[in-house]
């Protein structure tokens, strides 16, 4: 079990997201950066859809009442235990009575916080994710609050064993850390004003050519009306040839829609099902980890990329993660042998 | 039937079958989004229709080929879709909606007949007896979009939104009539409540209402809503 002694800025129970009921108006949820939170089970041996902690900007503190194997990826939020540093996108074993606690975000937004089995709380929905408007899913259907404990799940076999090879290691240390880590392909770029790369949307023919140049050589700041439903941008005004009036249609995870007043809106994690607003863009889903890791004041470079292009950058990079799972396993087998 | 298919996303897609609100295009979106449900393709997420589209979500891995997966996808679906049709006499699904109008319930009651030089008794008649068609759901869980109400009882947005708007609650924008399925805050005139619920969070069909139904409001006193309540619980 885990006790929350301090509940941060915003930490919520998430997994991979709550699919096959938006045709009913309900809002996937789900993580932000989904590549750190399935990296972060991946390293404690558990399936990538198990539900994770997404922590925001300021971390909470927390204590371990057993032993428990744990991974923090995504953004760096100085996490340390017992006043100790502890490194990100690693497996970590730390022992009972151990505090854990954030300080100031270095890189990024959001941390993933993965623990071995999980946490144990009721799916609703086919998803333990927290859907924060409505209250349902995560724990109680809300933010994590002081004194909120969590329990934890039943240990998959890997997670035994990764859990085996760093006890061997442990010593009389409250924690220990594993000494390989993954290919720092997958971390998310900490550049001052990363690339994003952008398809065109479906009402990209209804902006001015001005407006359609603008989005993919100026660049924009992420606003503070930005949360997990959105991000608003602030750049050179995109406005429409001339005024037209859209039906609602769905939207995605990365939709670029412009509302009248000319600043763009991404949609994310808690966007709403259907959107009435025109869509410039569409971020390739490879690239939607850079973009849930920008906070308010944070620049960003639009790319164009051809619908085809990101299709394939997605295959390959499910082949990547893929292997990276197999990677994971395998060390752990030879480790154990 | 007539289609255009557009990516939406790198994992997404948009079936558009036609421009305008009409009745038609919605027998057609219906028909495709039944497909859908009907077929259940293992490389399928979910679909979301909108009023003149279906937004069909997939997985590109579970697509097995040696080209785009998108391509694949279309041209598995060309022929499908082209031989869809309407089935003229398929039989909406009519959901009786149960309505307390005015009092507490509906506060802008009053203000909608004002608005219209119509009395109160008239704004419950007029939306009583409309036909109603649920053309999507979305803007919340089990928040429908509803076509089909009388112009005669039209109202614009208060000039002042509400904070809280308690679920059940029965309103008019515009042209539009809405019932809201979880508390929220919003502009629209309230003109009643229903004990319904329109969105229950478990269950296998969380909203009551989907693209397609056909809504009738059914004016009751407050004691049967007071029932009507009691009885759910």
């Amino acid at each position: 079990m885990i006790k929350i002694t301090k509940p941060g800025l915003l930490t919520s129970v998430q997994d991979l997201g709550r699919y096959g009921f938006q045709k009913y108006g309900v809002i996937t949820s789900g993580v932000m950066d989904t590549t750190a939170h399935r990296i972060a089970n991946s390293l404690v041996g558990n399936a990538e859809n198990e539900a994770t902690l997404e922590l925001t900007l300021l971390g909470p503190d927390m204590e371990f009442k057993e032993d428990t194997l744990i991974s923090i990826c995504g953004g760096n939020l100085s996490p340390s235990i017992d006043g100790k540093p502890v490194k990100l996108w690693r497996s970590v074993l730390v022992t009972a009575g151990s505090k854990l606690k954030f300080g100031g975000c270095k890189t990024g937004c959001r941390a993933y916080l993965a623990v071995a089995g999980g946490f144990d709380v009721p799916e609703v929905m086919n998803s333990k994710s927290t859907y924060l408007r409505a209250g349902i899913g995560g724990h109680n259907g809300k933010a994590l609050q002081n004194d909120d404990e969590l329990s934890i799940g039943e240990l998959s076999e890997l997670s035994g064993k990764i859990t085996r090879v760093l006890a061997a290691q442990l010593g009389e240390n409250k924690f220990v850390e594993m000494q390989w880590t993954i290919s720092s392909d997958f971390i998310a770029s900490s550049a001052s004003k990363p690339q994003v790369r952008v398809m065109k949307g479906r009402q990209y023919d209804w902006f001015t050519t001005e407006s359609q140049m603008k989005l993919f050589t100026d660049h924009f700041e992420v606003t503070s009306q930005s949360d997990r439903m959105g991000y608003r941008l602030k750049g050179p005004e995109l406005a429409l040839e001339e005024k037209q009036e859209m039906l609602s249609e769905a939207v995605s995870f990365g939709t670029i829609q412009v509302p009248s007043e000319g600043n763009p809106i991404v949609l994310l994690a808690d966007r709403q099902t259907t959107g009435g607003y025109p869509k410039i863009g569409q971020i390739a889903t490879v690239d939607l980890s850079i973009m849930a890791q920008l906070k308010p004041g944070d620049k960003v470079q639009f790319v164009e990329v051809s619908h085809e292009v990101a299709q394939q950058l997605y295959l390959d990079r499910e082949k990547k993660l893929h292997q990276l799972k197999q990677g994971i396993a395998l060390k752990i087998r030879q480790e154990t042998k | 039937m007539k289609y255009t298919i557009e990516p939406l996303g790198d994992n997404s897609m948009i079936i558009e079958l036609g421009q305008d609100m009409s009745h038609e295009i919605q027998q057609k979106v219906k028909k495709v989004s039944a497909f859908f449900e009907e077929n259940m393709f293992d490389w399928v997420i979910e679909t979301i229709p909108g009023f003149t589209t279906v937004a069909v979500f997939y997985d590109p891995l579970k697509i097995d080929t040696t080209t785009l997966p998108y391509d694949e996808v279309c041209a598995f679906l060309e022929p499908l879709l082209e031989k869809l049709e309407i089935d003229g006499d398929a039989d909406p699904r009519v959901v009786e909606i149960p309505v307390c109008y005015g009092g507490e319930f509906g506060p802008d009651l009053e203000e909608v007949a004002n608005h219209n030089g119509l009395s109160v008794d008239d704004v419950i008649d007029i939306h009583s007896n409309g036909e109603y068609t649920v053309y999507m759901i979305g803007f919340a869980p089990g928040f429908p979009y509803i076509g089909g109400m009388s112009e005669k009882i039209a109202a614009p947005r208060r000039s002042n939104p509400r904070l809280k708007i308690p679920a059940g609650s029965v309103g008019i924008a515009g042209k539009q009539t809405g019932v809201y399925p979880i508390e929220t805050p919003g502009g629209w005139q309230l003109i009643g409540k229903t004990p319904e619920k329109l969105f229950t969070p478990d269950g296998d069909t969380p909203s009551l209402l989907q693209a397609g139904d056909q809504i009738k409001f059914v004016p009751i006193s407050e004691e049967e809503f007071q029932r009507i309540e009691e009885d759910a619980r």
